[in-house]
């Protein structure tokens, strides 16, 4: 008996590139994503679903078992920091860095440094692991405005060209990781599935590999 | 204080209201009687103990998740029990002098400050078996079984999925890699993640043999149907003997349960390392597919008594009843009267409903023949007919 399976996908610039890799692991979604504006799509195999979401959710679907596996940004989930969850791919796209930055000019900050966000957590944990003490003021976009509108002292963000930040006046700063989209597979999931998610685990990875190679 | 906050209760904090009290009630003496029937005793602990008696040996995961209080006679620092296993060692340990096996069982609520998982209960009913006394493949087949009898028992009617590990493996790779404690809470992180691409660059930047590289590198992938210990068998060909050793208590563990339960699916992860603080053998776990999170689970964990004088081999599981209820198939509503009862001062008529009672039938005297009784579901009356009380349906 083949069980259901659901795979929930970041809307946006990671869906683009992750549709080819699922595409070449034999899961091609039975209608076109981008037209539609549906939320769930059938694919070729019978008892395989997709869900498209916002990238924050899908560590939450799959932690809760609303999705059996999805794909998501480091970015997404080492903010998110979830214990239960698997991360046994890296699917090699998005690909960026998550860099502070600040203005082009600006000094050392003494004392208690300001730092402008999406990324809390990650904030946090990385001038903690420094020794660093600082205030985390949380934004929802454009970071770049926060230190020439004075409201910080540095950002934390992702970094893709860096073509932003020198727009605005920026320069990167420190390198805290580099980020890629990851397959992530929920914990119990995996333990009662597996034997079918680990084919398709085993599938996008020779697809990533194949990709790569390509791409020499 | 508005009205809302009044009755409010905390996050993550749950109460059980009717009908589902009845049956966690009854779901309680069920597995209790079924306890009871293979030979485990009742211990009832105590709500609050001396915070290192709660605490030694098992790490900080429960420290974490423990609340504290100061005792105002002392001034020691005292817990709330967040975990029943650690109190119950330590009556085998000092209690009760026997040699050999030790039976014992439990129900009771723990408290949690973080709940176990962002959806769990931060007052779960613990209930569990632990068996002292008995290292060997014998004793974690008769609490595996014990496990899969509860869950039949609350007619939780699901595929079962059973996940099995042993921290023997990844200790003895430990043992031999010989990374130091910062490396080995990172690689013991990335391992919990599976995070392959990850354990790839650590590996690449550490200084350990390639043999031991190769090995830190396949352990992650070591999951999946039986066929796994093979799998291991040929990966791990020349490392130290306790990693083999575990890896054929395993496959004994394995070929007795499946003789047990052949319907059960057995799932194999070498790298689940849950409690790895306390346990010391075979790590067990039973999945169901309506529910994200384990419904059981459970392991030994031979050194904990230790710590209390006297180190008894032990391996035990528990669950959370409350759970297990709302997994449940609906229980039929039993076929029993509600008999309603007028407000008469009648000895016959007291006789008749203590009679009922006694049989087992809900009866409910009338305080007032005015009061409407709106809570009760009456099926049945009393009522008076010449000289007798007759019961009528409704």
């Amino acid at each position: 008996m083949k069980q259901n399976l659901t795979i929930a996908l970041s809307k946006g610039r990671i869906l683009k590139d992750t549709l080819p890799l699922l595409e070449a692991a034999n899961i091609i979604p039975a209608e076109d994503i981008f037209s539609s504006r549906k939320l769930i799509f059938d694919t070729n195999h019978e008892n395989i679903k997709l869900v498209v979401i916002r990238a924050t959710d899908v560590p939450t679907y799959v932690e809760h078992g609303g999705a059996d596996m999805g794909v998501a940004g480091k970015d997404v989930l080492l903010e998110y920091g979830s214990k239960d969850l698997y991360e046994p791919l890296d699917l090699d796209i998005a690909k960026c860095r998550l860099m502070v930055a600040g203005m082009k000019d600006a000094g050392e900050v003494e004392g208690r440094m300001k730092v402008a966000t999406k990324f809390v957590n990650i904030t946090k944990e990385y001038f903690a692991r420094r020794g660093r003490q600082v205030d985390i003021i949380k934004l929802y976009g454009a970071m770049e405005l926060a230190p020439i509108m004075g409201l910080a002292d540095r950002i934390v963000d992702i970094v893709d060209t860096g073509n932003t930040l020198r727009a605005n006046g920026l320069v990167p700063m420190d390198d805290i990781c580099y980020i890629s989209s990851r397959l992530v597979v929920g914990k119990a999931a995996l333990k009662m599935k597996h034997r079918q998610i680990q084919p398709i685990i085993e599938q996008l990875a020779a697809a990533v590999e194949a990709r790569k190679d390509r791409s020499k | 204080m508005s009205l809302a906050e009044r009755w409010l209760l905390p996050d993550g904090v749950k109460e059980v209201l009717p009908p589902q009290a009845q049956q966690v009630e009854t779901a309680r003496r069920r597995l209790l009687d079924l306890y009871d029937s293979w030979g485990y005793e009742l211990v009832m602990t105590p709500l609050i103990e001396h915070l290192n008696s709660l605490l030694v040996g098992v790490g900080r995961d429960l420290e974490l998740s423990t609340f504290k209080v100061t005792d105002q006679l002392t001034g020691r620092m005292m817990g709330i029990r967040a975990d029943i296993t650690q109190q119950v060692a330590r009556i085998d340990a000092n209690h009760l002098s026997y040699q050999g096996p030790v039976r014992l069982c439990y129900c009771s609520t723990v408290l949690h400050t973080l709940p176990a998982n962002p959806l769990a209960s931060r007052n779960p009913l613990q209930v569990g078996a632990e068996l002292f006394g008995h290292s060997g493949v014998a004793s974690d087949v008769e609490i595996i079984s014990l496990m899969v009898e509860t869950l039949n028992a609350m007619q939780v009617n699901q595929e079962l999925s059973l996940d099995l590990g042993h921290v023997g493996i990844y200790s003895g790779l430990m043992g031999e890699a010989a990374l130091n404690a910062d490396q080995e809470a990172e690689y013991f992180e990335l391992l919990q993640r599976k995070d392959l691409p990850e354990i790839g660059r650590f590996l690449a930047e550490s200084d350990l043999d390639e043999r031991m590289k190769r090995y830190l590198a396949v352990l992650p992938t070591l999951h999946g149907g039986r066929e796994v210990l093979q799998q291991a068998r040929e990966c791990f060909a020349g490392v130290e003997q306790t990693i083999i050793e575990a890896l054929d208590y395993l496959d004994a563990l394995a070929e007795q349960i499946s003789q047990r339960y052949p319907q059960l699916d057995l799932y194999f992860d070498l790298s689940e390392l849950r409690g790895y603080n306390y346990h010391t053998g075979v790590v067990f776990a039973a999945y169901v597919p309506a529910f994200g999170q384990a419904v059981a689970k459970g392991g030994r964990y031979d050194e904990v008594g230790r710590d209390f004088g006297r180190a008894r081999p032990a391996t035990g599981f528990s669950a959370d009843l409350k759970t297990l209820v709302g997994l449940a198939a609906t229980p039929s509503k039993p076929a029993r009267k509600v008999v309603r009862v007028p407000a008469v001062e009648d000895s016959a008529a007291l006789e008749v409903v203590a009679k009922l009672r006694a049989q087992g039938e809900r009866v409910v005297q009338l305080l007032d023949s005015a009061v409407v009784e709106d809570a009760q579901q009456f099926t049945h009356q009393l009522v008076q007919q010449d000289d007798t009380w007759v019961l009528k349906s409704l």
